[in-house]
Parts: C-alpha cells; sequence; structure tokens
C-alpha cells in the first residue's frame, strides 16, 4: 500500500482564537478495493448540533465533482473557497491517505464530529460515508466506512 | 500552405490520434450494448411508481439513477451491507450487477487520459485539435483538388495509397470533426473552463419535520415520467430534517419527506443544457445509433494515417534530398523549380551542391510556391523550368505565371532563367520562353539572359554553369549525372512481326507484368499501375539514355506491350526488335497524365500512323464502356504493316470500336490519314461539335499533316484546333 502525504497546518475556523493551543493529528484513510476510479472524499467536522464548522481536506482537485459529495456541498453551498490550500489528488481504490494537521485542542470531547463523503465516477454517491465523534480516548481507534473507506483513524 | 498544416500534425500526432480513434471506437459499442441489454420501461410508468416497486423490493434504498440508455440502477443498504444492482422497473428487483464494466473503464482511461492524470488529458485534447486541424486542412485540400464542395465525391486517380486516403477521408471527416470539437469542449468542461457547473437550488430552510410520506402522495413524482428521470436520492433515515432531491432532464429539486411538498426547484442552465447535449454527441450515451457511426468513421483514421504516411514518403521520394537547403528567408540564392517528371530537380540538386560548395547559401523550392516576400535576403533569383506539352507550366511550377503577373513590382533581385526541353519539339522550352518574356515585360532585373538546356544534357548544363559563375564571381563547376528512375527487368512473353515487304520492320513486343511489391501497390510505384498511352523508359545496353515508348496496355490487361520499328542504325530499336521469347530488357514507367481518353462519354477521334497505333490500340482495347471511338489508322500496305489487323474485327464486334478508317500510302494513288479524315470531313466535323475528343499519336509530319486538315474540316464550325487545344479536347503525342 502506499501513503499519500500531506502536512500542513490549518488555520480555517478550526483554531479558535485565544485558545493557543493545539496538537497535530493525522489522519489515515485506508480505502478498499471497491473497483472503480479514483475516489472524491471531503472530509469535515460539525458540531453537536450537525452544523458544519469547517474543512479538514478535499481529496479531488475539479469542483464540478463536488456534488456528488453531497452532504458536504449542502453544507457548504458548494463553495471552493471551504478548501482552498487543503485539496489534494482523489485517492485509488486500495490506497491509503494519511493527512496530518494541526487541530485546535478544544475540538476534542466537546461534541464535534468527523465526517468523510465519498463519490466514484459511475458509482454510488456515499454521502457520511464515516461519521466519528472527535475523543481523545477514540484516537487510534480504527472505523469502518458504508461504502470505500477500509478503515478510518486519528492519531495524536 | 493548407498542404503543411495537414503534413506536420499530421505526421506528429499520428500515434497519439490512432490511440484516441481506437479507442474510441471501442467504446461506442458500449451505449449501443447498454441500450439492448437495459430492461425497457413500460409506457406512461411514473417515477413514484418506480420509487414504489424499488423501495418494496429493498427497503434500504437511497439512490435511483436512470443513465441516458434508459437503464436502471438502484444502491441500498441492508443491515449495514451496501447493495447495488441494475433494476427492471416492472418489478423494482435486481437483474444485473450494477459494478462498473472493467473493459469500459479501462478503455475510457486509455482514452482521455492515457492513464496518466491531468497531463494526460491534455495530451489527449492535444491530439483531438490535431485531428480538428487535420481534418480542417484535409476538407481543404480535398475541395480544392476536386475543384470544389460541388464535387466532394468525384471519382479518385492515382495510386492505391492516395485514394484510399482521400476515400475513406471524405466520409469519415464529418465524424472527426464532431467528435474532436466536442471533445475540446468536454476536456474545457472537466477543467473547469466553462460555466457550465451544475446549478443546485438553496438548500431549504424549512421543512415540514415529518417523515414517511408515500409516494403517491408526491405530486411531482407521481407526474414525471421514468423517462425524464436522472437521479432520485432518498433522505436519510435518521434526520427528518433531510429532504428527497430529484434530479430530471428538466432540473433539480428538493421534496418534503413529510408533505410529499415541492421545496425548491432549478432549471438547468443554458451552459449545462448545451453541455449535455455535447456529451451525448461525443459519447453516444443517450444517441447510440449516432455513436456507433462516429465509432465506424473513427476506425478509418488508422487506414487514413497510413495511407497518409506512405503518400508522403512517396512524395519525397520523386524529387531529390537536397542537403543543407536554406530557408527561403535567410537565402542569398533562391532557386525555384518547375518540373515535371522529376528530372529537373536532379539539376536544382547539383546546382545547389556546387553553390553550396562555393560559399552561398541557397534555398531549393517548387516554382509553384514563389513568394518573393519571404525572399529578404536574396540577391539573386533563378529559375530551372522544364516545359509541359505545348508550352503549359510544369506540375512543379503550376500558379507561378498568375503570381508573377499579380505583382505590383518585380523583386529587385536580378532574375536568371534556365529551360530545359527537347530541340526536336516546336515548344522547345516554350514554358521557359513565356516566363523569361513576362518578367522583361513587367521590368524584373536580368542577371543572366535566358539559357536552354537540350534533352537532359550534362555538357549543356556544364557550360552554362560556367556562365552563371561569372557573374557571380565564382568558379562553379556542375557536372550532373542525371538520376534514373529505379527500373525493372521485363520478360519478352511474345512478338509479331509486321513490315518487312514494306522496307519497315516492326514488331508488336508484349511483356510479362513484373511482380509488384505491396509497397509498390500502395504507393502507385514501378508498373503497379499503368494506363495505355503511358510511357516505357527502356534502357538499351551500351547507353546510360533510355529511349521512351508509348504504352499499347493498360495494367488491367495484365502485360506490357508496345509497338517498335527498328531504325536503321537504332541502338535500342536494334535491341528490342531483336528479342525472342523470354529475352529481357530493363525499364520504367513514365507516366503520361495529358495523354489519356478520360471518362467521359464522348465520342473519341483517334487519329495514328505507323507504331503511332499503340498507344490508341490500348484505349479501344481497354473501352469496356462501349463509348464511340472512330479510328483514323494510316499504314503503307494492309497486306504487310496493318498492325492489330487481327484484333480489329474482334473489338468492331465487342463494341470497342465503332468505326475503323484506314489510309493506304504505297501504291498508285497515295492515301494518308489526313486524307482519310478529309473524305469523312462532314461527320467528323459533327463529331466535334457534338463535344468529341481528338487524340493524336504519330510521327512529326503526320501530326502537322493532321492539324492542317483539321483546320479546314472545322473552319466551316467556326472552331480551330487551337480552340479544342485550350478545352483540352485535342491531344497529341508525337515522337
Amino acid at each position: 500500500m502506499k501513503s499519500l502525504f500531506a502536512t500542513l497546518a490549518l488555520t480555517t475556523a478550526l483554531t479558535f482564537p485565544g485558545i493557543a493551543t493545539a496538537r497535530p493529528v493525522t489522519l489515515t484513510t485506508t480505502l478498499n478495493n471497491y473497483g472503480g476510479d479514483g475516489a472524491y472524499l471531503a472530509l469535515y467536522v460539525t458540531d453537536a448540533s450537525g452544523a458544519y464548522v469547517g474543512s479538514l481536506w478535499m481529496a479531488g482537485g475539479k469542483s464540478k465533482y463536488y456534488e456528488h459529495l453531497s452532504d458536504w456541498y449542502r453544507a457548504t453551498g458548494g463553495d471552493t473557497a471551504q478548501v482552498n490550500g487543503i485539496t489534494g489528488a482523489s485517492v485509488g481504490a486500495g490506497r491509503t491517505l494519511e493527512i496530518t494537521l494541526d487541530l485546535a485542542d478544544a475540538l476534542f470531547d466537546a461534541g464535534y464530529t468527523l465526517h468523510i463523503d465519498a463519490a466514484v465516477e459511475d458509482m454510488r454517491d456515499s454521502p457520511n460515508e464515516v461519521a466519528v465523534p472527535l475523543t481523545t480516548d477514540g484516537a487510534g481507534t480504527p472505523v469502518r466506512g458504508r461504502r470505500y473507506v477500509a478503515s478510518f483513524a486519528y492519531d495524536m | 500552405m493548407i498542404r503543411a498544416l495537414h503534413r506536420w500534425p499530421g505526421l506528429l500526432a499520428l500515434a497519439l490520434v490512432t490511440i484516441l480513434c481506437m479507442s474510441g471506437a471501442a467504446l461506442s459499442v458500449f451505449p449501443a450494448a447498454e441500450r439492448l441489454a437495459a430492461p425497457q420501461v413500460e409506457a406512461g410508468l411514473s417515477i413514484a411508481t418506480l420509487a414504489d416497486r424499488i423501495q418494496a423490493a429493498y427497503p434500504g434504498v437511497e439512490q435511483i439513477r436512470r443513465s441516458p440508455s434508459g437503464r436502471i440502477t438502484a444502491y441500498w443498504f441492508d443491515q449495514g451491507t451496501p447493495g447495488a444492482a441494475v433494476i427492471d422497473p416492472a418489478t423494482g428487483e435486481g437483474v444485473a450487477s450494477a459494478d462498473p464494466n472493467q473493459t469500459l473503464r479501462w478503455l475510457t482511461n486509455l482514452h482521455r487520459s492515457l492513464f496518466l492524470g491531468d497531463g494526460g488529458r491534455i495530451a489527449m485534447a492535444t491530439g483531438a485539435l490535431a485531428m480538428l486541424v487535420l481534418s480542417l486542412s484535409g476538407a481543404a485540400l480535398i475541395v480544392r483538388r476536386a475543384g470544389g464542395w460541388r464535387r466532394w465525391f468525384a471519382p479518385q486517380r492515382g495510386p492505391l495509397a492516395a485514394r484510399l486516403h482521400v476515400g475513406i477521408a471524405r466520409i469519415a471527416v464529418i465524424g472527426l470533426v464532431l467528435s474532436s470539437t466536442t471533445a475540446l469542449w468536454m476536456t474545457a468542461s472537466t477543467f473547469d473552463l466553462l460555466p457550465d457547473g451544475g446549478a443546485a437550488p438553496a438548500f431549504p430552510a424549512k421543512v415540514s419535520g415529518q417523515t414517511g410520506v408515500a409516494f403517491d402522495q408526491m405530486a411531482l413524482l407521481t407526474d414525471t415520467p421514468v423517462a425524464e428521470l436522472r437521479e432520485l436520492s432518498f433522505p436519510h433515515s435518521s434526520d427528518a430534517a433531510d429532504v428527497f432531491t430529484l434530479k430530471t432532464n428538466g432540473g433539480t429539486g428538493y421534496l418534503d419527506q413529510g408533505s410529499g411538498a415541492l421545496l425548491a426547484w432549478a432549471d438547468l442552465s443554458g451552459w449545462e443544457r448545451v453541455s449535455e447535449t455535447i456529451y451525448m454527441l461525443h459519447t453516444g450515451q443517450g444517441a447510440a445509433m449516432l455513436g456507433l457511426v462516429l465509432g465506424l468513421m473513427a476506425l478509418g483514421v488508422p487506414v487514413i494515417g497510413a495511407t497518409g504516411v506512405l503518400i508522403w514518403l512517396a512524395g519525397r521520394r520523386g524529387r531529390p534530398r537536397i542537403r543543407g537547403n536554406q530557408p527561403a528567408s535567410r537565402a542569398e540564392t533562391i532557386l525555384l523549380v518547375g518540373s515535371e517528371g522529376g528530372s529537373t530537380w536532379g539539376f536544382a540538386a547539383t546546382l545547389h551542391a556546387a553553390l553550396s560548395q562555393a560559399g552561398q547559401s541557397v534555398h531549393v523550392g517548387p516554382m509553384s510556391g514563389f513568394a518573393p516576400k519571404r525572399y529578404a535576403r536574396a540577391q539573386r533569383i533563378i529559375l530551372l523550368a522544364a516545359t509541359y506539352g505545348d508550352g503549359a507550366a510544369p506540375t512543379s511550377a503550376k500558379g507561378f505565371l498568375d503570381r508573377l503577373n499579380a505583382l505590383e513590382h518585380t523583386p529587385d533581385a536580378p532574375l536568371a532563367v534556365l529551360g530545359f526541353g527537347d530541340r526536336s519539339f516546336p515548344a522547345y522550352c516554350g514554358y521557359a520562353r513565356t516566363v523569361a518574356e513576362v518578367a522583361a515585360a513587367k521590368g524584373w532585373p536580368e542577371l543572366m539572359p535566358l539559357d536552354m538546356i537540350d534533352r537532359q544534357s550534362p555538357q549543356d548544363f556544364a557550360r552554362w554553369g560556367r556562365v552563371l559563375g561569372d557573374a557571380l564571381g565564382i568558379e562553379l563547376d556542375l557536372s550532373h549525372q542525371p538520376v534514373l528512375p529505379k527500373s525493372q527487368t521485363l520478360t519478352l512473353v511474345s512478338r509479331r512481326d509486321y513490315g518487312a515487304e514494306v522496307q519497315a520492320p516492326t514488331a508488336i513486343l508484349r511483356f510479362a507484368l513484373p511482380r509488384v511489391s505491396l509497397w509498390q501497390r500502395l504507393t502507385g510505384g514501378g508498373f503497379a499501375r499503368f494506363l495505355a498511352g503511358d510511357l516505357i523508359g527502356i534502357l538499351p545496353e551500351g547507353s546510360a539514355v533510355p529511349r521512351l515508348y508509348s504504352l499499347a496496355s493498360g495494367s488491367r490487361d495484365g502485360f506490357i506491350e508496345i509497338v517498335v520499328k527498328k531504325h536503321a542504325g537504332g541502338l535500342c530499336s536494334g535491341q528490342l526488335t531483336a528479342l525472342e521469347p523470354g529475352d529481357t530488357v530493363t525499364g520504367f514507367l513514365r507516366r503520361n497524365p495529358g495523354f489519356r481518353p478520360g471518362r467521359s462519354r464522348a465520342p473519341l477521334i483517334l487519329i495514328g500512323a505507323g507504331t503511332g497505333i499503340g498507344p490508341l490500340a490500348g484505349f479501344i482495347r481497354s473501352n469496356r464502356s462501349g463509348r464511340p471511338v472512330h479510328l483514323f489508322f494510316g499504314m503503307r500496305d494492309p497486306d504487310s504493316d496493318f498492325f492489330y489487323g487481327e484484333e480489329f474485327p474482334v473489338w468492331k464486334e465487342e463494341g470497342r470500336v465503332t468505326r475503323l478508317f484506314t489510309a493506304v500510302s504505297r501504291g498508285a494513288r497515295p492515301h494518308y490519314v489526313q486524307d482519310a479524315l478529309r473524305g469523312e470531313a462532314t461527320q467528323v466535323a459533327e463529331l466535334i461539335r457534338n463535344g468529341a475528343r481528338v487524340m493524336v499519336c504519330g510521327g512529326r509530319d503526320m501530326a502537322a499533316g493532321v492539324a492542317d486538315a483539321l483546320v479546314e474540316i472545322l473552319a466551316p464550325a467556326g472552331l480551330t484546333p487551337a480552340v479544342l487545344k485550350a478545352e483540352g479536347r485535342y491531344v497529341e503525342d508525337v515522337y
């Protein structure tokens, strides 16, 4: 398996002003062999009420296909400014996407949920492919996605 | 210019375009196959009924899609396990796997990106652009050659490769233009260069908060037939704030999952509609028949490409390679060539080499490419001009005089004209003379007076070179070895002898067709394809200068036939008339496009004497369509030199010749072929008035006598042989 690395310091709404503490978090997404072209993945966070807070990563460069990531698209209105500077290539079947970013401590154990929407050309659109609560206890515990994600984990 | 625009993109993009077209042709089959395999929807079935049936079969259904072919696919979850199937709309049950076809996926990725991502997409788009340029420039070339759009499907001539190239291209070009333009549009759309993105309506802020509405309570779903459906997405089961999302051919909307009401709707934008139409035209998805037709047209491209390369190679072979040819804009000496058969190019190559050796920078090109504006640094312009027929422009000089006449000012660089020809013809160097006269009349300064080279004489050429060297102040030594076409060995199969009794021993010699390689067949080289009236060059032993004879047969006859009279002391005719079956000679083919009967149905008047009957007999033998042919044939004595005397009754029986008039010159009252013409003056004049074509073959004196006789015969009708010549209805092959 090949890994795709990306490192960045996240400076969106997810790093709260006044709370200087943040820690590097590694998000590892491994896809199963679903037998199709590269998958588009949107990684984003919602708060306890289900409202969109911000995006962490967009795997897939062509914005005309973002509408198939339907929950993310609905939450953002397809606004590409939400993923400016945090966009990479789509992820092939069987491949792993690994990204490391600085996340505010306040995001953990406060009711926030990390979501992944996935879509593949000529195959099922899979909004809410993964939905995991962000907790310090849950770190390092892999979860399965509904259709394309074989395992997802966040490590601190 | 157009030809360059056709040649270079063609050669450069050949591989890319071939991959594009082959994969495209393979892909074109899939929409048709999907259309045939997809279970058909009953007329008037509504989306509501379909959704109801599918949800009954698969309670966890999340999405229903309908492809342009009509195939319906459903995606569901069953106790956490994802499922998908092609649905039979009559039952709502799955009937086939919805997994992507791996062959289709592989072909699609090859076709659009060579498996190379965005870089590959750009490469393939470049290939499509090359295809478009090739199609348009090729169409322009076809129109130019045929002489107008109306003659787009005019019959083809020439070697097999050229006929295949144009024959396939003029049909396929429609599909290729469509496929390449739509490909460029789709690439632009993929890279977000077009404002054709989906415009979804704003998500409704307020919903009923209820769930569980039945499909038959949702007006939009009961009113919309399945044929309009593209996609129906179901709300998340756990989220009461979620909605149904419906996409149809008309647009996108949200439906409340409690009330069934339409909460928001957005029509497709104009750009989206255009892009979708273009997608359909390119992929054939939703237009399977069109897709198959486009695929079939794309399948012609490898053949068009391969024959194109052959045509290019054959064209290069016709002229010698000129090493170190300078661009026209940088050369001090511009050397322009007007050549018919290619021999003048050989002289140009020798001159180019000698001048380059002397430190000059020289550009060699065809006279037809005359473009004085480009000759920025030219100090002198030299024309080497052969003559075609009676003073007409040779092939590579076509259009030169028009361009010269159109000039406001002649170039400042002085001009030298060197004519090439055969002194035994009345129009000796006729074209070169005309060019020199026009140039002088326009006030073009003269570098050297007009000079002429007789029968490719190396001595004449060397002498002229010395004069040129003097004019330039350099020592110029031109030693030219004429390059002869590649000759082949020909074996005599049979001979028939005539004329011994009248002191004119003559033989009809028939040679076997030499083996023709596939290469020759494709490029029309060697003896692959020839017609009666073309020439054969025979190289006699002990001489490097070939003698030309008119062919009395075409390649379709399956043999090579010539009529040869033994001249006293003639080297070549002596050797030929001494041949016995099984003996061999070496020879090469030279085309003679100016002396052909053509395909028209107009009557032919063939006039010949002595061995001049050869090509005329060939025309008659190949007249399978019963075209009216009137032959006037002059001989010495019907008992001795009536060539083809055995065949004529048969040919007449078969309708290949209509009437035969003979003139006999030996005897008490000598009678020549022009006398026979005069004897039939009324009928001849009548035939010519009605569009008949006159072809004369034989000695110079006979041709002159025939022309005089025709002047008399045509005068009452207000016509002259000169007028007929200008119309191309009076052609001669004289020796």
